[in-house]
């Protein structure tokens, strides 16, 4: 099943309703479909075997990504904020693409690849343009939808496809068709590059909520556009809504009361700042979502009520799951296991795996599936009692010391209790003797002096064990982290290798 | 019929995508599910009820899957018996 028919859908049941609001414009489920189909002519006039996006999320990344859908071709945002020759290595690999955005920048580095590029403003005028026949037979959506390049926090960029049946299966899965009443809207604010971008178009179309895009984040702006649009349900990385709650305790102002739900995702949420917006914001129900691009998004949530019950709760087991990813959807199967594919029980933990129908698992060069479909995600977690799920990192950041495994979560969750420490990340430094030992590096807060090596030495040794004492220590101003608030640990590594 | 074949009711409005394909016949209204419809008849009473617009509907073994794209007056059945509606837990929305 095609994904454009999720968009078919909302246009059959209400062609007049407004889906999509970008830069003061709204445009109905009506006219985005007749957009899409008219991308889908344009699409196959170009002879294009991709649709790539080098640009903010718009009108065109949402009439570019069904459009793509309906031609057959893959739809593949890419990450604008590459450097030139990264992101020319990338253009190479999808050519010829009819590319949508910079179309300066694409003639910089890429002119010689055979693409077909249009500015924004030419593409979106070319879609109402290109009259769609009636007749038109379109694909069946048996392919790739979807062509998403890992971030690469770790190696070099992954091509992660997903195919229409896994996105149809995650929308159908979790999203009520026209679920949304005609008030709510959903402020989209991460890049369409990102998994969570283009689960949000397709899950909001799909509830027929009205999508309010900001292109570029901005916290004054998220923040004047959610008064403006009375805008009711946003997703953020924990990093923006850092950035949101700092704004206003710097005295933005905005009457923000409309907004019922904030969902977040992408990294790792600090539990000072969950703990600061619960607070901050006591009649909004949080969401915490879970997944990741080869699972076409969430595979498991910890709800509003949680949040709040956990937020109250005087219990130590239950207040813990505000740092849970919550509960794994009833659509997948989730288990944690050890090196050796043993699934292991709950409170130990291991590597995460998924298996489902949403799961692709699978990249342009190799599916990284198993013989009975189970995705190895390289997270590293564990389930509670109850079914929590809990993350501790990647399995690549394990640190292997003498054969022993160390997460580098549990050293920078006991660093981070010291006052004078801001920031911290483990990570692993090479060794003569062990293989690997523990590398740090730390940031100091703002106001406070620089604690002595032996200072942070003694209390890991103290909360932790031995092993766990780094080898090396390195102050540094601040640490790498990507747009989506991913730390990079191999930048992290290379700090240390300095 | 394979998944993402759409099939209409030669008995009302209905239509609807195959979301998981099985053996048997799928009728809707109590006419046979197809592809394209020749002629329409009328809706047989004993297989009258309804779809709704973007609602599942499966068969008690879970062989077979329909998802409403447009609603009609007919009830879905496989061989005889009725499809059910498949109850989705609602979720919070996450993105």
């Amino acid at each position: 099943m095609n994904i454009a028919l999720l968009l078919e859908m909302a246009a059959e049941a209400a062609a007049d309703r407004v889906a999509l609001v970008c830069d003061g414009k709204r445009w109905t489920y009506g006219e985005l479909l007749a957009a899409a189909r008219g991308a889908c002519e344009l699409i196959r006039d170009s002879g294009a075997e991709f649709v790539a996006l080098l640009d903010e999320s718009s009108e065109a990344s949402v009439i570019a990504l069904f459009g793509a859908a309906l031609s057959g071709v893959p739809y593949c945002p890419l990450n604008y904020r590459l450097a030139d020759a990264d992101l020319a290595a990338l253009l190479g690999r999808v050519a010829p693409a009819l590319v949508i955005g910079d179309a300066d920048r694409l003639a910089r580095i890429a002119a010689d690849q055979g693409h077909v590029v249009y500015a924004r403003a030419a593409f979106t005028l070319a879609v109402q343009e290109a009259c769609a026949p009636t007749d038109a037979v379109y694909d069946p959506g048996e392919g790739v939808a979807v062509q998403l390049f890992t971030s690469g926090t770790t190696a070099a960029p992954k091509a992660a496809i997903l195919r229409h049946s896994n996105l149809v299966s995650y929308i159908l899965g979790t999203v009520e068709f026209g679920g949304a009443d005609e008030a709510e809207s959903a402020l989209v604010s991460v890049p369409p590059y990102h998994i969570a971008g283009i689960a949000a178009v397709a899950s909001s179309i799909y509830a027929q909520r009205r999508i309010v895009m900001l292109p570029a984040f901005a916290p004054d702006a998220w923040l004047k556009l959610v008064e403006a649009e009375r805008v009711t349900n946003a997703f953020v990385v924990p990093t923006m809504l850092g950035r949101i709650i700092h704004a206003l305790d710097k005295g933005v102002r905005a009457d923000i009361a409309s907004l019922r739900s904030i969902a977040y995702g992408g990294g790792k949420m600090p539990l000072e700042l969950i703990s600061h917006a619960l607070d901050l914001f006591p009649e909004t129900g949080f969401t915490n979502a879970y997944g990741l691009t080869e699972t076409s998004s969430t595979i498991a949530l910890l709800g509003p009520q949680e949040h709040r019950a956990a937020h109250r709760s005087g219990d130590p087991a239950v207040r813990a799951r505000l740092a849970s990813v919550g509960i794994p959807l009833p659509t997948i199967e989730l288990e944690i296991r050890d090196e050796d594919g043993r699934v292991l029980p709950a409170g130990e933990p291991g590597e995460i795996y998924v298996r489902g129908d949403q799961v692709s698992g699978q990249y342009r060069e190799r599916s990284a599936l198993d013989a009975d479909g189970w995705f190895p995600t390289r997270d590293a977690g564990y389930l509670d009692a109850d079914g929590y799920l809990f993350l501790s990192g990647r399995a690549d950041d394990v640190i292997v010391r003498g054969g022993e495994n160390i997460s580098p979560g549990e050293i920078e969750d006991v660093l981070l209790t010291h006052p004078a420490i801001a920031d911290a990340a483990a990570v692993a430094i090479p060794d003569p003797e062990w293989g690997e030992a523990v590398g740090l590096a730390v940031v100091v807060r703002g106001g406070f002096d620089q604690p002595a090596e032996d200072e942070l030495k003694d209390l890991i040794r103290a909360r932790l064990r031995s092993s766990r004492v780094p080898e090396r220590v390195l102050f540094v101003a601040a640490l790498p982290y990507n747009e989506m608030g991913k730390l990079l640990r191999r930048e992290v590594k290379a700090m240390l290798a300095a | 019929m394979k998944p993402g074949a759409r099939l209409k009711s030669a008995a009302c409005d209905g239509e609807f995508v195959v979301i998981r394909a099985g053996g048997g016949t799928l009728t809707c209204g109590g006419a046979p599910l197809a592809e394209t419809v020749a002629e329409a008849v009328p809706l047989d009473p004993a297989h009258a009820g309804g779809t709704v617009m973007g609602k599942r509907y499966v068969d008690a073994a879970g062989t077979v899957e329909l998802l409403c794209v447009k609603p009609g007056q007919g009830a879905l059945a496989l061989g005889g018996v009725s499809l059910v509606l498949k109850e989705a837990k609602p979720l919070p929305a996450s993105d």
